[in-house]
């Protein structure tokens, strides 16, 4: 290749002035060939810089257990990356969106989230843009969205079908944005926590952790390991208790209901097993900058461990029924399959990714807090589709429950529960990363002259998968939609920001 | 006379309740206590003092549609004899008007939703569509075996001797090979698991339900009123034919037949509960194998 990228680790802080800046024809090489050699593209985003910008692209190479930046100025354009690089397409829509940088040469430059132009202030009619069509005879588009049959959230889908063949689905959305990157920068204040925590609210912990990452960079400190394992916990039980939502739903989808009401059931005893952490069953409030809010006692430890067992014991019984079922698992087998070398190209993430074969797993690739001294294996499958991702969260719960009990029978002589934090440091940037349950989390973070935030970056799996389930659709019978699309299951609002 | 009088009664007043049996039948293989027992009359009086909204684009069909498929039937009700009990109307070839009533039905819900020209319910209807093509094939052929091996024209006639040479008489074998076949024609018909689902909330993946998303208030009260008694009378004609009891006393023939409803009602709840729905390319294979299972029982009649 020719053309190295500094690397940083995950969690560390540089100097801002630190981060390459390379003019904009190598700093295309270099992405594109580190992207086709193996690495994810965590972030690519733009900063005003003077008259023109700076365009920032963060690299993870999990081979090599790596991060990397990598920066370039542009002015009011420049040749776009996707043509070689298709995983940096949501990021080119949201720089042209944000910042009106034009990527010369985009195959499908419209807005992505229809958030208000930085540089206008201008706020595009949500969903309005314009979309793919098809004629010819049988052929017929159905509109779906953004208001859903089902409590969920906004989003707009739009199914080309021959019949009941799926020709291609555009999905639409940004109907959740809020705001929260222009909310944070000047920061960090009172209120960034929860930001954090109801980001994407099915992943508190996970993107918690982040924040926490982040700051406790910035300001130079070691969280305490009590509180590194205590977070660890919550991050495991969140994941245990999506992932079990998430089979039990698939179970209801194919119409299998005994899986479906003992999932619903388990699912709750899990929020509850960290509602038991913190009081809260979705684990607000348990993660701090520095540390965790609360410690578990040696009391609370047993109960713990006992309920947990009960978890376990009705949740093989409820995931036998549904994985020994022909009639299931002839729903859930070549069904909304995408092969690995497609995951790769789009630059798929998490439990997605696992389940076509790729073994990137931010636990093990870039180990942070409790994982540097014990990561669950990464669990993954090869076939690539609706079966394979219900079955890599069946080994993920799997592991997870190994793990809590693991970090449960290990019990500290420390009990310090929280560092206080320190100002954080001038003119320094940062990324971390974490795995929440849907896949990788990233934030990347940079303060001013006051240490103040300059900028903060916020890239949730989501934003990386929603253009995998538009492709594992295509060809699919549009009533396998439903199947497919809780077998991503992605967040609208973490999409959106 | 006074019990087909009285069967129809029964079948006007329980109908919904079999709908409770099987939702109740769901709930104890998911763990869960279920609805109460008369949620389904619950919801239909809930129904009925509703208002409803109408969208500009729907015509006169839209409205009519619902009145037509409740007389549609009701006038299949009427038809339908239940083991040894005749049912109220009976005349040579009843069985044909029985499944053109139940066609009529049909379309009436099928051109609603077209009415609608909502891109749902124009694929629920072109589903609807193509399965009852291939359902109602399996229906009137297995009819058509009874018939041909009772030597009767008449759905009453053919129920009563369905099993007129006893439990191991010479019918047997006609007979269920023509209630396994029944048995798929009414789990199609009837959208339940595993060709529809009824409790899915998700358009794209639904059959019957996509059909009826734009009704609400009495309108839907009535459809869901004439689903359930649809299954009321494809059930009795089930039971007809795969109870392998008539008694002397007319009694004791409706209590047979009722008890043999109830026990449907569950055995649909228990394959709901157990087996997952087709995907729906697989549908058609399933009403096909319905399909051969009739013309086998005919071939096997006629050899």
């Amino acid at each position: 290749m020719g053309l190295f990228i500094p690397h940083i680790y995950n969690g560390e802080a540089i100097s801002l002035s630190s981060v390459p800046v390379v003019q904009v024809k190598p700093f295309r090489l270099a992405v594109i060939a580190h992207v086709a050699a193996g690495d994810l593209i965590s972030a690519m985003f733009a900063q005003p810089l003077g008259d023109g910008f700076r365009l920032y692209a963060v690299l993870c190479a999990p081979l090599r257990e790596q991060l990397g930046i990598i920066a370039t100025d542009v002015a009011d354009s420049y040749p776009a990356l996707t043509p070689d690089c298709p995983a940096a397409n949501g990021f080119e829509r949201e720089i042209f969106e944000q910042w009106g940088i034009r990527p010369e040469g985009h195959p499908w430059l419209k807005p992505i989230r229809f958030q208000p132009s930085r540089m206008t202030g201008q706020t595009p009619a949500v969903g309005i843009t314009e979309f793919f069509s098809m004629e010819g005879g049988e052929s017929h588009e159905v509109a779906v969205g953004p208001v859903h049959a089902g409590v969920i959230e906004p989003g707009h889908f739009r199914f080309l079908c021959h019949g009941e063949t799926v020709f291609h689905l555009e999905i639409s959305l940004g109907y959740q944005h809020r705001g929260i990157e222009r909310a944070l920068a000047g920061g960090p204040g009172g209120r960034t926590i929860h930001y954090m925590e109801t980001l994407a609210g099915d992943t508190t912990v996970g993107h918690a952790a982040a924040y926490c990452a982040v700051m406790e960079a910035l300001s130079g400190i070691q969280v305490p390991p009590v509180a590194n394992s205590i977070r660890a916990i919550a991050a495991e039980l969140e994941r245990m208790a999506n992932h079990i939502g998430d089979l039990g739903a698939l179970a209801g989808d194919v119409g299998f209901l005994p899986t479906l009401n003992y999932c619903g059931r388990i699912r709750g005893d899990v929020l509850n097993l960290t509602a038991m952490l913190c009081g809260n069953r979705f684990g607000r409030t348990l993660l701090t900058p520095g540390g965790v809010r609360f410690g578990i006692d040696p009391d609370r430890r047993q109960r713990l461990l006992t309920r947990l067992d009960a978890v376990e014991k009705d949740l093989d019984t409820a995931l036998s029924l549904m994985f020994s079922a022909p009639s299931v698992l002839a729903r859930l087998e070549r069904t909304g399959t995408l092969s690995m070398d497609l995951a790769r190209q789009i630059g798929l993430v998490g439990v997605a990714a696992r389940a076509c074969g790729l073994s990137h797993d931010v636990r093990t690739g870039l180990p942070y807090g409790a994982y540097r001294f014990d990561s669950p294996p990464a669990s993954t499958f090869h076939s690539g589709d609706c079966f394979a991702r219900a079955y890599v969260r069946k080994l993920e719960v799997e592991q997870s429950i190994a793990f809590i009990r693991r970090q449960l029978n290990a019990p500290s002589a420390q009990n310090e529960l929280r560092k206080p934090l320190l100002p954080l440091g001038p003119d320094r940037v940062t990324v971390a990363l974490t795995e929440g349950w849907r896949g990788d989390i990233c934030h990347v973070a940079a303060t001013d002259h006051e240490g103040r935030f300059a900028f903060y970056k916020v890239v949730d799996p989501s934003f990386h998968n929603w253009l995998g389930l538009a492709f594992a659709l295509r060809g699919q019978q549009i009533s396998d939609f439903p199947l497919c699309n809780k077998s991503f299951n992605l967040s609208y609002c973490g999409h959106d920001l | 006379m006074i019990y087909s009088l009285l069967f129809v009664f029964l079948a006007l007043a329980f109908a919904p309740f079999l709908m409770s049996v099987i939702n109740r039948t769901k709930a104890f293989f998911g763990g869960r206590s279920g609805p109460a027992l008369l949620q389904p009359y619950y919801d239909l009086v809930k129904l009925l003092r509703k208002g409803a909204v109408y969208s500009r684009t729907v015509s006169w069909i839209f409205h009519t549609a619902p009145s037509v498929e409740v007389a549609a039937v009701l006038a299949a009700l009427a038809v339908t004899p239940l083991g040894g009990i005749p049912a109220l109307l009976a005349f040579p070839g009843d069985l044909l008007f029985l499944v053109y009533v139940l066609g009529l039905m049909r379309f009436c819900v099928v051109i609603a939703a077209l009415d609608t020209g909502s891109a749902f319910e124009g694929m629920g209807a072109s589903r609807e569509v193509q399965f009852s093509a291939l359902a109602e094939v399996a229906l009137l052929v297995g009819l058509a075996a009874v018939a041909a091996k009772v030597h009767a024209v008449g759905l009453s006639d053919m129920c009563r001797e369905a099993w007129a040479g006893g439990m191991f008489g010479e019918n047997g074998v006609t007979m269920l090979l023509v209630s396994a076949s029944l048995l798929v024609v009414l789990l199609a018909e009837n959208s339940r698991i595993p060709v529809d689902d009824p409790n899915t909330h998700l358009e794209l993946t639904m059959i019957h339900e996509v059909m009826i998303l734009d009704y609400g208030g009495v309108d839907l009260a009535l459809i869901e009123y004439a689903a359930a008694v649809k299954f009321w009378v494809l059930g009795s004609l089930l039971v007809s034919m795969a109870l392998p009891f008539r008694g002397t006393s007319q009694i004791g023939n409706l209590a047979a037949g009722l008890g043999g409803l109830l026990v449907l009602a569950l055995v649909v709840g228990c394959i709901e509960s157990v087996m997952a729905r087709l995907r729906l390319v697989r549908v058609p294979q399933l009403l096909v194998v319905a399909g051969v299972l009739s013309f086998l029982a005919l071939f096997n009649v006629m050899r």
